[in-house]
């Protein structure tokens, strides 16, 4: 079964048309890539998938129900998403951004508990943050901040996904960490990450969007869609593919 | 510190204020006589002191500034900028203009002119928001540099009035204006306001913290943003509306307050609120006690003491704001 899908999605905004008749069917244990230009509408496309813009045309089903018969309160139970940036104006430590995350299980009147607590004391330690949950976020660098970003998400414990770059502004070693924590042992949720590194996306997602920025669209396995013709269709540019140990890469070749 | 300890420790220092304050005045006052002309009623002069001038104006003292500085916090929520605060935003320069229009025309209840300053309050908002409003979504600075101008626009408004009141009115509307707590009256009505205020914005604090890290993420963490939005519109204007009619325009006081208890490390809402409620009442009862024993037996209105505090403080703020 689907955990989530568009059906026949048109999104538009601006003069950017999105997709057409888009239809992406998300199930349990899949991690999707969504590659494409800057400006194409990765951004806008996600945030239609979690309800927080309308499309122009087609539905958005969760668990087979219409995304508009669902509250906010009831998607944000299922679907979680991580914003490109994150918007800091008042100060606040580390462990109180992450338990924001549970908003959504609590009750208004509701404390978080010491299993809330526990929850997001667990996520520091699975983004590498052990120490940091006193720390207060404004003195964090760019970096730390996506991960205690990427923790709100984990105790958010949503069945979808939705990851708008979530490697930005992580190192190597970071990009890697987390790609690998997002993508083990994931079956029974699905993962929708907006990506730039098309390397990234060979090597831990099953499937690709590619969306070409007038509308169309592609998708399918990463082995079937992302070849070395589609990407240089994608983004313009020549692009090779070169093997290395029974890992394809793709790089950037030279004009 | 823990929070808790933090506002039984506010709570503490608002009581000997409470305390403090009937005390000092341009009659000294022996601690018996104040506590004879609490306890029993006589009409001795000393008594009188006590009963229909320093006890309201304590207590009025304490609602006002508990009811701007809990109406800073949520507009700071709103807008998500530190620097936002009633009189900053024009949300009391709305509310004055209407008590002002409604003093002009005769009204004297309490009722009738915190309806009024409410109306002229939620009026202030709206107009904010809607011109601040841009493709669909606003920008902090935007929304802040769009109060500032309205505020100088009531301002303009306020003038007109007062060039139109006649003589005799004059001179009250003036102080009234300027955050003058001598002639406020119907402290329990302001009271009633700040406790259901209060009681209210708590059954919001928790959706509170995580609006506070930015519309988008609490949309995505289930939060109805139109519905919350509106409610802190309404609890805002409430709570502005309900100190202007008790002491006019004064200013500053809903962004210094929760700025320094942010300071003192809450940042969770659900004590923020009741810190910044006790903060707000302190500071403006000690601006008041100040305002009208500096100089006695001549009064100062408080609005020039908390603008001398909160003047500086927003430049500072501003200026390492820009640094970052």
């Amino acid at each position: 079964m689907n955990l989530m899908s568009c059906n026949t999605l048109t999104v538009q905004i601006a003069n950017t048309r999105v997709c057409e008749n888009l239809s992406l069917p998300l199930k349990a244990g899949e991690n999707w890539a969504i590659l494409g230009m800057n400006g194409c509408g990765k951004t806008t496309l996600l945030h239609t998938i979690a309800g927080l813009l309308p499309a122009q045309a087609g539905e958005i089903t969760l668990n087979n129900i219409n995304l508009s018969n669902l509250s906010r309160r009831e998607i944000a139970q299922q679907v979680g998403l991580l914003l490109q940036h994150q918007e800091d104006h008042f100060p606040g430590t580390v462990l109180e951004a992450i338990l924001i995350g549970r908003h959504p299980h609590l009750k208004s009147w509701q404390w978080e508990s010491e299993i809330d607590k526990q929850l997001a004391y667990d996520a520091l330690k699975l983004i590498g943050l052990d120490n940091f949950s006193e720390r207060p976020i404004l003195t964090l660098s760019g970096g730390e901040r996506q991960r205690v970003a990427l923790a709100t998400l984990l105790v958010q414990q949503t069945k979808v996904r939705l990851l708008d770059e979530p490697v930005n502004h992580l190192d190597i070693h970071h990009q890697h960490e987390v790609m690998k924590l997002l993508t083990t042992n994931n079956n029974d949720v699905a993962n929708v990450f907006v990506l730039h590194d098309v390397n990234l996306a060979t090597r831990y997602c099953d499937h690709a969007l590619l969306m070409f920025g007038n509308g169309e669209t592609q998708q399918g396995n990463c082995s079937d869609v992302l070849t070395e013709e589609n990407l240089s269709k994608l983004y313009q540019h020549p692009i090779k593919e070169i093997s290395h140990q029974e890992q394809r890469w793709f790089i950037a070749d030279s004009h | 510190m823990r929070p808790i300890t933090f506002i039984i420790f506010l709570t503490f220092i608002s009581i000997v204020l409470f305390i403090g304050t009937l005390f000092l005045g341009s009659v000294p006052l022996s601690f018996q006589t104040v506590w004879l002309s609490l306890t029993e009623s006589n009409t001795e002069n000393a008594s009188l002191i006590i009963t229909e001038l320093r006890l309201p104006r304590t207590l009025a003292a304490f609602a006002t500034g508990a009811l701007l500085a809990q109406a800073g916090a949520l507009m700071q929520v709103l807008v998500r900028n530190p620097l936002a605060d009633p009189y900053i935003l024009g949300v009391s320069g709305g509310a004055a203009t209407a008590v002002l229009i409604g003093m002009l025309f005769g009204f004297t209840s309490a009722f009738g002119l915190t309806g009024l300053a409410f109306i002229g309050a939620l009026i202030a908002m709206i107009l904010v928001f809607v011109l601040a409003h841009q493709k669909g979504s606003w920008t902090p600075t935007r929304l802040l540099l769009t109060g500032v101008v309205i505020a100088a626009g009531w301002g303009a408004a306020i003038s007109l009035i007062l060039t139109l009141s006649p003589t005799k009115n004059l001179h009250g509307m003036l102080f009234w204006l300027m955050g003058d707590l001598s002639y406020s009256d119907s402290v329990s009505f302001a009271f009633s306001v700040l406790i259901i205020g209060l009681s209210l914005s708590m059954l919001l604090s928790s959706q509170l913290n995580v609006l506070i890290r930015g519309d988008k993420l609490a949309a995505t963490l289930g939060i109805n943003l139109k519905q919350l939005h509106i409610k802190i519109y309404i609890l805002a204007s409430l709570l502005t509306a309900a100190a202007v009619v008790q002491a006019g325009s004064i200013g500053f006081v809903g962004f210094i307050v929760p700025h320094l208890i942010r300071l003192a490390g809450i940042t969770d809402h659900r004590f923020l609120l009741p810190a910044a409620t006790l903060g707000g009442g302190i500071l403006v009862l000690v601006a008041d006690t100040a305002a009208r024993t500096i100089i006695e037996p001549q009064q100062l209105p408080v609005g020039i003491i908390t603008a001398l505090i909160g003047i500086p403080l927003f430049l500072y703020l501003l200026q390492r704001d820009a640094k970052q």
